[in-house]
């Protein structure tokens, strides 16, 4: 399932990749990034944490892998179609313990994200689980298109 | 007061792990290692890795560690901007002949595996009384 939806070898990429640029069509510049374009918020290499968007006809899910942390810590707030995230991890050190490696994350973190014209920042669910934050963003109807009867 | 490193990273032992099975490449979880007197502890970030979907083994003097990510996928799920491209993590370790492999301990916790191996009993760091007379 999912490597079909984000992985390199899978061989909808190529798939994946004109939907990715027809996406990039509709909703405008700096959300699509399944080639390597980053969204000019994201900071290069390894920023905490790592973000992948999805979206349904119905809503935009943003999933933050983000371990470690205490839920009500998270810093979650929408402007216009901005997503932005913030919180802290702290690793406490041990002192008395001798570090052989420390490739883990700590301190402040904030991801911003630009989500999809219809984004609805009134219906905005997140939900915390193992490790992972899921942000699910409802999206505005487009008015449905209306029969002309011709007399 | 260590002078030797005892656990080293090993080139990831597929194929052996448990759901290693597909071509996907796995990432290699961040890691924090450190030694106290008593053994080794080790945390590794796994987000979106729940206990059922995580598996640790010991082959010999190797720990091998590997979980698959799981979370709900709605109907007609489409990718816009993807950081992580793989849903399995592994890594695998060579632990020190001091090290007690059977008695490893492991908990996973919002994400976040501490694995805690012990030195073997008889090798503990020892305080030897002086008696006296």
């Amino acid at each position: 399932m999912f490597e079909g939806l984000w992985g390199y070898e899978h061989p909808l990429s190529g798939q994946i990749r004109r939907l990715e640029e027809e996406l990039d069509a509709l909703f405008g510049t700096g959300t699509s990034s399944l080639t390597g374009t980053r969204n000019i918020r994201s900071l290069p290499g390894s920023s905490f944490p790592a973000v992948n968007v999805a979206a349904t006809p119905d809503a935009i899910i943003v999933y933050l892998f983000a371990p470690g942390l205490d839920p009500k810590g998270f810093d979650i707030s929408m402007q216009q179609n901005l997503l932005s995230i913030a919180g802290t991890r702290e690793i406490p050190l041990d002192e008395k313990a001798t570090y052989y490696r420390r490739e883990r994350f700590s301190g402040e973190f904030r991801r911003a994200i630009t989500l999809p014209e219809d984004a609805d920042p009134e219906r905005v669910e997140a939900k915390y689980t193992n490790g992972m934050l899921v942000v699910t963003i409802g999206r505005r109807q487009a008015a449905k298109p209306r029969q002309i009867e011709v007399r | 007061m260590a002078t030797q490193q005892q656990v080293s990273q090993s080139p990831t032992a597929g194929g052996t792990a448990q759901g290693a099975s597909r071509n996907e490449a796995a990432i290699r979880p961040p890691v924090d290692v450190f030694e106290t007197s008593d053994g080794i502890k080790l945390l590794a970030d796994m987000p979106g890795v729940s206990k059922e979907h995580l598996h640790l083994q010991t082959e010999g003097n190797t720990l091998t560690i590997e979980g698959q990510v799981q979370f709900d996928m709605p109907d007609k799920l489409e990718a816009l901007y993807a950081d992580v491209r793989s849903t399995v993590y592994r890594c695998s370790f060579v632990l020190s002949s001091e090290l007690d492999t059977s008695h490893i301990e492991a908990m996973l916790k919002d994400g976040v595996l501490a694995v805690r191996i012990p030195k073997r009993e008889e090798l503990r760091p020892r305080r030897i009384q002086v008696q006296s007379g």
